[in-house]
């Protein structure tokens, strides 16, 4: 049976520019294998911090998607509650970590999955509109059963089929973890006046509410409520809807209506106990899940995609092939220890913020407000946030693997 | 104590100007089965492999003029690995481009080579011939691999001779194996072998080990000269392995004529 060099299940922002650094870096053969290949982005968008841009550009893809990408040119965060008249801005971040290059953009996640699934198309990536059904080791490399009844063999198998896995379970790699009492809801806003590029970020007691701004006057909300609310709120009339929007969005961009309806996800915070197996590894939220309210979820899947692509094409230069224990022991090596302190990180903040008692309040306003008089520190969040320190990997520094 | 070297008695084998010790590779033959899980015995050698191709693959495309950037740099080439175990070196080789010929004297692990090179879709020469047996036909090839062998051999110098004999005229020998130094003892025995369980007890005599000069000196007696000289060292931090100019415990050496 021919073997395909990487089968990656999953054909997300994740999977999709794996396979596209894969064919680039050293002409693997790939396929991406996706029930859904399209349809699960709506509503949804993300933040792209400024490596992850860069590691768009150097696939390939970002002149597609640049005209649909708004950039963050300020970033506010209040604490408030839904009574406050005015909400105190108690940091500010304003975005630039080098001359023209913004520390993040907005961009809605369905511009990206199309651009990288036109050049992946484009590149010789196969696609496959099924499901791994089941897989096991033989010898180098991993026999597959697919939905369709087909059976195919590859060197690597890669799970990047979202937080909850299918493949992880098939594994058997344990996950840790729990579920916040919490839904994320997501839509697409549009408003009568422009947000000038700024990100806001209100702390409501039941949890955060994020405006990204969006090319034009539109901005994506992910508004974080009490499971059971966030089930009520879907049940409401299109006008109480936007009543109750507003009241979390505030009225300073004018009235809002509705681009996108309402949909809800569960939220929780975990990661994979290994994040490789034999032959297998998880990228992105198969391997970790943060709380969305840093907007960092997609970037720490980027990054995975960053660091496991350049060991394995340095890997293939030296004759060794994509599933060799050396490249998976190379990329849980560097990915484990990173993503842990940001799940532990974005926890804490979650679990700080969604509180209305007096002790956590002033525990918080202290910290941002001391974080906002220290421009070090400021630009030092910056930049983690924007994922350009550390030992960053080619693909996000901008460089060919 | 350890009798120096030039005293220490040499064995039947030897004698009959033949290399392999019989004992070895008895030793070797029961490893076969397990020499390709990346977390069995052979874990050690699975971790130091990427640095160790990458020594071979750059010596041999600047020796030849090839671009490592190339998708099969080593293509055309005729490779000889001698000791070639269950083929951790010669399958990543054939893959970038090289024609290679592997010679592990153990039946057992010979067979098991072949097995996995099939497996891998690789087309692979394992024999079981001695490297004396090749020499002795006249048999040349443009790259001679042997990668921690010279500690396991009955005869340096008589292997040696054959290993630079085999590469033609043009050809580039790639030696690596561990110096004799109480600090290899330590690392390579006690530590390795005993503390560590990274290698079968066994594994390696210390009173084998080969200082870098000695095998500077038997590589020139065959007519070759030694261009570059590495040390291979572990940062237990990092749990990984890197060249460096400290010769003291695991080195590779270049040599061409």
């Amino acid at each position: 049976m021919p073997m395909t060099d990487v089968t990656i299940a999953g054909g997300g922002i994740v999977g999709l520019s794996l396979a596209m650094a894969l064919r680039r870096g050293a002409g693997l053969s790939v396929q991406v294998i996706d029930p859904l290949p399209a349809g699960k982005d709506i509503g949804r968008a993300s933040a792209v911090a400024a490596g992850a841009q860069r590691m768009l550009a150097e696939l390939g893809v970002w002149d597609a998607i640049a005209p649909a990408a708004q950039p963050v040119s300020r970033m506010v965060v209040t604490d408030s509650r839904l009574s406050d008249p005015v909400r105190q801005a108690f940091i500010t971040f304003d975005g630039a970590i080098a001359p023209d290059e913004p520390f993040a953009y907005i961009i809605e996640n369905a511009v990206v999955t199309n651009a990288l699934r036109d050049a992946a198309h484009a590149a010789g990536v196969v696609s496959a509109a099924t499901a791994v059904k089941g897989f096991a080791t033989r010898g180098a490399g991993v026999d597959l059963t697919l939905a369709d009844g087909s059976r195919q063999r590859t060197a690597l198998l890669v799970a990047a089929d979202g937080a909850r896995s299918a493949l992880r379970s098939y594994a058997g790699i344990p996950w840790s973890g729990h579920d916040y009492d919490q839904s994320g809801i997501v839509a697409t806003v549009a408003h009568e006046r422009p947000h000038d590029g700024c990100a806001v970020q209100h702390f409501l007691p039941p949890g955060p509410f994020a405006r990204l701004p969006l090319t034009g006057n539109r901005s994506s909300i992910v508004w974080t409520e009490r499971r059971a609310d966030a089930e009520a709120l879907l049940a409401l009339d299109a006008d109480d809807v936007v009543d109750e929007l507003e009241r979390r969005f505030g009225l300073d961009l004018g009235r809002l209506t509705l681009e996108t309806e309402l949909r809800a996800f569960p939220l929780g915070v975990g990661m994979a106990r290994r994040f490789v197996g034999d032959r297998f590894a998880l990228v992105g939220d198969a391997a970790h899940l943060v709380h969305p309210l840093a907007g960092l979820g997609l970037n720490l899947g980027l990054r995975d995609v960053a660091v496991l692509a350049e060991a394995i094409v340095d890997h293939a230069r030296l004759g060794l092939p994509p599933g060799d224990a050396t490249v998976l022991e190379r990329y849980q090596r560097a990915r484990r220890f990173d993503t842990l302190t940001l799940g532990i990180a974005t926890d804490g903040l979650n679990r700080l913020f969604s509180n209305d008692r007096l002790p956590f309040r002033l525990a918080r306003d202290l910290g941002l407000g001391i974080v906002d008089r220290m421009p070090g520190l400021k630009n030092f969040f910056i930049r983690e946030a924007a994922g350009v320190v550390g030992a960053v990997p080619r693909l996000m520094r901008g460089e060919p693997l | 104590m350890i009798a120096p070297r030039d005293e220490a008695p040499k064995d039947a084998a030897a004698q009959a100007g033949q290399t392999v010790d019989p004992a070895e590779v008895a030793r070797f033959d029961k490893l076969a089965d397990s020499w390709w899980d990346p977390n069995g015995p052979m874990r050690p050698l699975h971790q130091i492999n990427p640095l160790r191709l990458a020594y071979i693959r750059d010596a041999v495309a600047a020796h030849f003029g090839r671009s490592i950037r190339a998708p099969k740099p080593l293509s055309g080439l005729a490779l000889l690995d001698i000791g070639a175990g269950g083929g951790l070196l010669a399958e990543p080789l054939a893959r970038l481009g090289a024609d290679v010929t592997g010679l592990e004297p153990a039946a057992g692990m010979a067979a098991a080579a072949r097995r996995h090179a099939e497996e891998s879709g690789l087309s692979i020469d394992y024999r079981t011939e001695t490297i004396e047996a090749v020499a002795a036909r006249g048999e040349r090839f443009d790259v001679v691999t042997a990668m921690e062998v010279v500690e396991h051999v009955a005869d340096v110098a008589v292997f040696v001779k054959a290993a630079c004999a085999v590469a033609g005229q043009d050809g580039i020998v790639i030696l690596s194996t561990l110096n004799r130094t109480l600090r290899s003892f330590a690392l390579a025995i006690v530590g390795a072998e005993y503390l560590l369980r990274w290698l079968p007890r066994g594994t390696h005599d210390w009173e084998k080990f080969v200082t870098p000069d000695e095998l500077t000196e038997a590589v020139a007696a065959a007519g070759f000269t030694v261009n570059d000289r590495k040390g291979v060292v572990y940062n237990p931090l990092s749990a990984s392995w890197r060249l460096s100019g400290d010769l003291g415990v695991n080195y590779m050496l270049t040599a061409t004529r």
